[in-house]
């Protein structure tokens, strides 16, 4: 097995585009011209650093390469807790509410900004001040809960989403597993670079098409 | 409710099944027709900035609202039902198109004995040794009957493959072990990927026959008999679950909406529900439907076509107390019996080396089909049907993907080891796809809920559903032989054998659900007749999957197709000119 080589970007590199720290803050860093504040959608500034500390512990920035934090994943958790999907607008949420068998999955009347809320009430707000290692066994106690699973899937999809989303910022999460991002075409491709790399350099929709997307989370809320 | 200007045919439903037929009828007849859509217009403009994995393939944005309406699920009839709460098993469209918008165009012909599965399991075996739960029946049609209706389809569609058995000669190269076509495919098969190349290569050496899917995504560019011209696949990779935003994945609104378009006495109706289905004196009198502004209306008609989803065909039926509720005690009444899913899963292959596979089409791959139906099947393998396995390539995205590691390369799913192994493993796992022909079991059926309803206060559609052992040993036999093709590609399978669990209602099997209005040779055990014309009312026609009494192991599309077709021809050539009963 080759050994993956490490991505490393430094913000130099990255000219005008932006980038997202967590500090003490989150805010865009614009490479250039010094910090900018990211106006949240959902979360308190206090919320957002226990998310972006929790979610850089599933995806550490590390040797490995860059993670949660470089990639902006609370930014992106954020805007979907405050669109459509936050309020499960495109779930089914009549009642009676009753408990099942795991088979029929997520049964419960909370939807995932409740969830959030109640589970970042569990972590605690000081849990962005807390060591590492305290961070990871408190995660591990809630391994088993919907918080955590959904806080999972939104870690990854902040990682890899494209980014008119608001994670995968820089196309960092793109650029660690080598996926360019949607293309009109691999006509040419496809059935060529057998067993090697084909590593076409990322772009975003918008970047490819032109034109701004409409991201399902900026959707109105009636 | 407001009464509007009859129409000479009422649609119920604007997918491929209502416009195929709605094709038809404004093409060889003078009538006037008008289709019913709950969802909105689309087309190719739409598709334009839908290349995007979360919104599409993640939230399913192009799925029906579940907020207003879903189903319920319970294993038997002795637990009760809760509703399926958000998307995971299966994925029904909505909007012009349907299903077929955002589908991945597989495109298969059914064996011919899938249509004559009683009388076949029975002479082979002996009905002593049926299982006492199996329900499969034969369909009232045959295959012979239906081969010129799907050669009607795969040309509409322009479908890309190659014949493996044409009018009995069997070709190298194609699937020998298909029923008899009289013609080749009418685009020759997609290029296909540095894994389904593998593949190939390593079932032909282990003595099977593998072939391309039959895809309705186009391999050239093609126009079809009907002057419909489409492009060539791109390979973009976002094809399940999108729209084609260049229209080689042969979609209703890229090749039925152009022709009806042109005919001022074609209809389509967007926004309209429709809620009931208006019978009197064994006749239907027409539809009611509520509009997107919430008003409501009654469409008289004096014919109606049910051609919607095959959940909202049962459910539409139920409400509209048209026809007997199937009982699985007595095994009397017949709406709702037959509910049929279909067995499939992925076995993960992992690789030393990179696949590229983010490039791809829906139905790009090679399979087997030397086990399809009881092909090749001995008595110790404890099995009546199998089906088929294959390498699909239809574009992996970096979502979906992450993650996929040997269960031995990490202890955690979250935090670094997981991390490291994720990225060391990332595009260098493929999946070998089973597709498993799901039998009908008396147990296995449709009903109405009597605690949840839908947006309007209307029940949901119940199913009583779950595997039994012959799919568990699908699944088994499956493993088995992705266990011999696995080395032969230069991959190790995952260690993990299919677990024997329950139906489960969260992880996506595939959008292909079969039943419940099905066909047959005598209305005490089918809801309509083989011409798909229902026993009981017969100005009411219900088409689609729903009238299929078991499924088979390949994707069901197609044959959905075939079978509006030949109703089509049915309708057309002897209905509307004796109207009655034709069976």
């Amino acid at each position: 097995m080759r050994r993956r080589e490490f991505l490393t970007i430094p913000a130099s590199a990255l000219g005008g585009t932006l980038l997202y720290t967590l500090a003490r803050e989150p805010f865009r860093l614009q490479a250039q011209e010094g910090n900018v504040k990211v106006p949240l959608r959902f979360f308190n500034a206090g919320e957002a650093r226990v998310i972006a500390a929790a979610c850089e512990r599933i995806f550490p920035s590390d040797a490995s390469g860059p993670g949660a934090k470089e990639a902006g994943v609370v930014i992106y958790i954020d805007r979907q807790l405050a669109g459509p999907y936050g309020s499960d607008k495109y779930r089914y949420t009549k009642g009676p509410f009753v408990e099942s068998v795991p088979e029929h999955g997520y049964q419960a009347k909370e939807n995932p900004g409740e969830t959030y809320r109640a589970g970042i009430a569990k972590l605690g707000m000081n849990f962005d001040e807390l060591p590492v290692a305290e961070q990871i066994q408190k995660l591990q106690a809630t391994e088993k809960t919907h918080f955590f699973q959904l806080l999972r899937s939104h870690t990854i999809e902040g990682m890899f989403s494209d980014p008119m989303h608001g994670g995968n910022v820089g196309l960092i999460g793109w650029q660690l597993v080598g996926y360019p991002g949607p293309r009109m075409s691999y006509r040419e491709d496809v059935d060529q670079h057998f067993g090697t790399e084909f590593r076409p350099k990322p772009a975003g929709l918008e970047q490819i098409m032109k034109r701004p997307g409409k991201p399902w989370e900026d959707e109105k809320l009636s | 409710m407001t009464n509007l200007k009859p129409v000479d045919v009422a649609i119920v439903g604007g997918g491929w099944t209502g416009l195929a037929m709605a094709k038809e009828l404004v093409s060889r007849t003078s009538l006037s027709v008008l289709a019913l859509e709950r969802g909105a217009p689309r087309g190719l403009a739409d598709y334009a900035m839908d290349m995007d994995e979360l919104d599409y393939n993640i939230r399913l944005r192009m799925m029906q609202n579940i907020a207003e309406e879903t189903v319920t699920h319970r294993h038997s009839s002795r637990d009760s039902a809760v509703p399926v709460r958000q998307y995971g098993s299966f994925h029904p469209g909505t909007g012009v198109g349907g299903a077929g918008e955002h589908w991945t165009g597989m495109c298969f012909r059914y064996l011919p004995d899938v249509f004559t599965l009683r009388t076949h399991l029975t002479e082979k075996h002996g009905a002593a040794r049926l299982p006492a739960d199996l329900a499969v029946r034969d369909w009232g049609v045959t295959y012979d009957q239906l081969e010129p209706h799907y050669w009607t389809a795969e040309r509409m569609m322009g479908v890309s493959g190659k014949a493996g058995n044409l009018r009995g000669k069997l070709i190298d190269g194609g699937n020998i072990f298909e029923s008899p076509r009289m013609h080749e495919y009418p685009t020759p098969p997609l290029k296909h990927s540095y894994a389904s190349h593998l593949f190939e290569d390593a079932t032909r050496k282990l003595g099977y026959h593998p072939y391309p899917t039959p895809a309705a995504n186009l391999s050239e560019n093609y126009t079809n008999p009907d002057g419909v011209s489409r492009v060539a696949c791109a390979y973009c990779g976002y094809c399940s679950r999108f729209g084609c935003m260049i229209g080689a994945k042969a979609q209703p609104t890229n090749t039925l909406i152009p022709v009806l378009r042109k005919h001022k006495s074609f209809e389509l109706r967007t926004g309209s529900w429709v809620r009931r289905i208006v019978q009197k004196d064994g006749r239907a009198t027409g539809v009611e439907f509520t509009n997107a502004n919430g008003e409501e209306f009654f469409q008289p008609a004096a014919t109606v076509i049910l051609a919607s989803f095959t959940l909202n065909n049962n459910r539409l039926l139920y409400l509209s107390k048209i026809g007997t509720p199937y009982d699985p005690a007595t095994e009397k009444g017949t709406l709702g019996r037959h509910l049929t899913h279909q067995v499939e899963g992925g076995i993960r292959i992992f690789f030393d080396k990179p696949m590229n596979l983010f490039m791809g089409a829906g139905s790009l791959g090679r399979r087997i089909s030397d086990f399809d139906g009881d092909n090749g099947l001995k008595d110790s393998d404890g099995l009546l049907r199998y089906g088929m396995l294959s390498l699909n390539g239809n574009g992996d995205l970096p979502i979906g993907a992450f993650g996929s590691i040997p269960p031995e390369a990490s202890k955690s799913n979250w935090g670094a080891e997981w991390k490291a192994a994720s990225l060391q493993w990332h595009d260098r796992v493929a999946q070998l796809n089973m597709y498993g022909e799901h039998m009908s079991y008396r147990q296995n059926y449709i009903d109405l809920d009597p605690t949840y309803t839908d947006k309007f206060g209307d029940p949901l559609l119940r199913f009583t559903l779950d595997w039994t052992e012959h799919e568990h040993k699908q699944r088994d036999f499956a493993y088995d032989l992705a266990a011999k093709i696995a080395p032969a590609m230069g991959a190790k399978i995952d260690t993990r054998r299919p677990s024997r669990a329950k139906y489960n209602v969260i992880n996506y099997q595939s959008t292909h659900i079969q039943g419940g209005v099905t066909m047959g040779a005598s209305p005490e055990t089918s809801v309509v007749n083989p011409y798909l014309q229902h026993w009981d009312v017969p100005n009411l026609w219900v088409i689609g999957a729903s009238s299929f009494p078991q499924t088979a192991a390949g994707n069901p599309t197609l044959t959905v197709l075939a079978t509006t077709y030949w109703a089509a021809d049915a309708m057309i050539d002897k209905y509307l000119k004796h109207p009655g009963r034709l069976a």
